[in-house]
């Protein structure tokens, strides 16, 4: 076999590698919203149906106007919004003055600051269910969304910070010094010029920080009582039955779920990746 | 730099330069050297409230008999103080055993078979021409961006006994390769999640199928980030592919893999959510791992056993410190800015 031959089917292996890996990844998503759009005889068959025909908007419908639980979804996406949003808003002004401190000034507990951020990381959530769920009951915030928002910062900020001060690195120290220089006070620096500059990475961060609280299911699923208070994740179990689940129904919902985090996702893939593995790959 | 005047260029927005200069000196009237500790209070008091202190709480618990009555919102009894009793019970049980195999085992095979499958994606993905990179790479970012919710119950409908497309697929097998393989041909109806072993090979293949993209693409940044230079030297030297791949793209990824495993690890060791929705609750107790066992203990019943969840989740907390420990120095060392 000639080299030119040899190397046009390595091509050919490598693509079709490439085209079974995109098959393997996209199916179960695919499935999902594929059996949002099936009419119930198509979804509790035991042949192969590749694509709804016809495509029926019966649980999409049902999921939008008769509602899940006692209430409509919206509630319970608005509820997801809220903590999500809230959370991330709180968490990235934290995490923004905590990574100017580590990025640009050199202290005596800078190292001890950073290596705790990495130790609490390597503690499970799960594992501080129990202490955290004792808390938000005494200082009354149990059953509130309020006590999901202060716990979901607390969640992400240790990750926040550790990805946010490679950005704020990452601006270089001469523009804030010919700020000085200027005649600009330590704040109007910050605002003018190291915050635009460093943006893009906080969008980065909190679109990180957002889909990890949009997705929490362990401290919503424990903290919140209230029917009315149910985030997305946890709504979801309406669902599902004592005998039977609601598939086509169950699908619809998670589809609405995935969606926005899909989105966010495609947007910020290339930075996020920088940020979770820093310094370790000089991307 | 040239020398530029104090007047505040477009000056407008700003106050009287005699006042501005002498207040450069001290910025918003803080000691210079006070300013980093003001910047990192606020995220240091939120990481010391909702982080630290638990972790205390955690282990305190851990000691104490917390049930019902201790808390309640209005005047809650004390805790009883019982010492080890709860770290005894936790031994002693027969669910610890299970859970801890369930626990580890799971985590070993999830990480090696997301790091191995991570690592051949991210180099495929290296070798593929721009347009199929691109597309392979919004194709694993479906997977990855599933919530984990959604994660368990479309591998829980794949694998439906009766309409799930898997048990479809395997019916597809010639009957004797079927046979060969599984020692059976037909597989109508068959059920995944009455028995612990399938239970968990579904979690495994849904955890790898949302974990494998990741390790692909920072694999896949790792790789570009290696000078070429390299390769075409090793081409004229007459490398093999897989001598190659031994003496400069490991030795040169091994930071990257380090920093891999250690995450691949935590998020494996403590998973939750997947198994929680696909075993169903908390009634099937040999399918728990540590953190639903804890869960279980705490908020599964009708008689809260809080203190000794909290002993179940110390247990696991101290085997993943003294497992990732060990990798939090080599992060120390890499990152050169910790110093």
């Amino acid at each position: 076999m000639n080299p030119l031959a040899r190397r046009r089917i390595g091509r050919i292996a490598l693509n079709a590698a490439g085209v079974a890996v995109f098959l393997f990844a996209v199916f179960p998503v695919y499935w999902m919203v594929a059996t949002a759009f099936k009419p119930n005889d198509q979804i509790f068959t035991t042949s192969f149906i590749p694509f709804p025909s016809p495509a029926s908007m019966d649980h999409v419908q049902r999921v939008f106007t008769k509602g899940v639980g006692e209430l409509p979804i919206w509630q319970y996406l608005l509820n997801s919004a809220v903590v999500a949003l809230s959370a991330v808003v709180l968490g990235a002004v934290f995490a923004l003055l905590a990574a100017t401190a580590v990025a640009r000034f050199r202290f005596r507990f800078r190292t001890s600051f950073l290596i705790l951020l990495l130790i609490v990381q390597m503690v499970p959530a799960e594992a501080l269910l129990i202490p955290l769920f004792t808390m938000v009951k005494r200082i009354g915030l149990y059953d509130q969304l309020l006590g999901l928002i202060v716990i979901n910062v607390g969640l992400t900020l240790p990750f926040s910070v550790w990805m946010l001060r490679t950005f704020v690195a990452a601006v270089p120290k001469e523009l804030e010094e010919a700020s000085w220089i200027d005649g600009a006070g330590r704040f109007t620096t910050f605002w003018r010029v190291l915050f635009p500059l460093v943006a893009p990475g906080l969008v980065a961060t909190s679109i990180f920080a957002f889909i990890t609280t949009w997705n929490e299911f362990v401290f919503a699923l424990t903290l919140i009582n209230d029917q009315g208070k149910y985030t997305m994740p946890v709504a979801l179990k309406f669902f599902v039955g004592q005998r039977s689940t609601d598939w086509g129904g169950i699908m619809a919902a998670s589809t609405l779920m995935t969606i926005p985090v899909l989105v966010f996702f495609l947007l910020v893939q290339r930075r996020m990746v920088s940020g979770l593995v820093a310094g370790a790959v000089k991307g | 730099m040239t020398q530029t005047s104090t007047l505040a260029r477009g000056g407008a927005d700003t106050s009287a330069p005699s006042r501005r200069s002498r207040k450069r000196a001290r910025g918003s009237g803080l000691s210079p050297k006070s300013v980093p500790y003001v910047l990192l209070l606020p995220g240091f008091l939120v990481i010391a409230v909702l982080l630290l202190y638990p972790m205390y709480q955690m282990v305190e618990m851990s000691f104490h008999k917390v049930g019902l009555r201790q808390i309640k919102a209005v005047n809650p009894a004390p805790a009883e103080f019982v010492g080890l009793d709860n770290y005894e019970s936790v031994l002693g049980s027969p669910l610890f055993w299970s859970s801890l195999r369930n626990t580890v085992v799971f985590a070993l095979v999830t990480v090696a078979l997301t790091l191995v499958l991570g690592t051949l994606v991210g180099v495929l993905l290296n070798k593929l021409g721009r347009k199929m990179s691109t597309f392979v790479v919004v194709g694993i970012m479906a997977a990855w961006a599933t919530p984990p919710t959604a994660q368990a119950i479309v591998w829980k409908w794949l694998f439906d006994s009766d309409a799930g497309v898997v048990n479809w697929m395997l019916n597809l097998l010639p009957d004797w390769l079927s046979q060969l393989l599984f020692g059976r041909s037909d597989w109508s109806g068959q059920p995944w999640f009455n028995d612990t072993s399938t239970l968990y090979f579904v979690l495994i293949v849904a955890v790898v199928w949302a974990s494998f993209p990741f390790i692909a693409v920072s694999v896949l940044a790792g790789l570009k980030s290696i000078p070429s230079e390299l390769y075409e030297a090793a081409k004229m030297d007459g490398s093999s592919a897989l001598s190659t791949f031994r003496r400069i793209t490991f030795p040169l990824l091994k930071p990257v893999f380090s920093v891999l495993v250690v995450l691949s690890i935590i998020w494996d060791f403590k998973v939750f959510t997947q198994l929680y929705l696909l075993a169903g609750g908390t009634t099937n107790r040999d399918a728990f791992n540590l953190s639903l066992w804890s869960y279980a203990e705490a908020f599964g019943g009708s008689a809260p056993k809080l203190g000794l969840g909290a002993a179940i989740a110390v247990v696991l907390t101290v085997i993943l410190l003294l497992i990732t420990l060990v990798y939090v120095r080599q992060i120390v060392k890499t990152e050169d800015d910790i110093r």
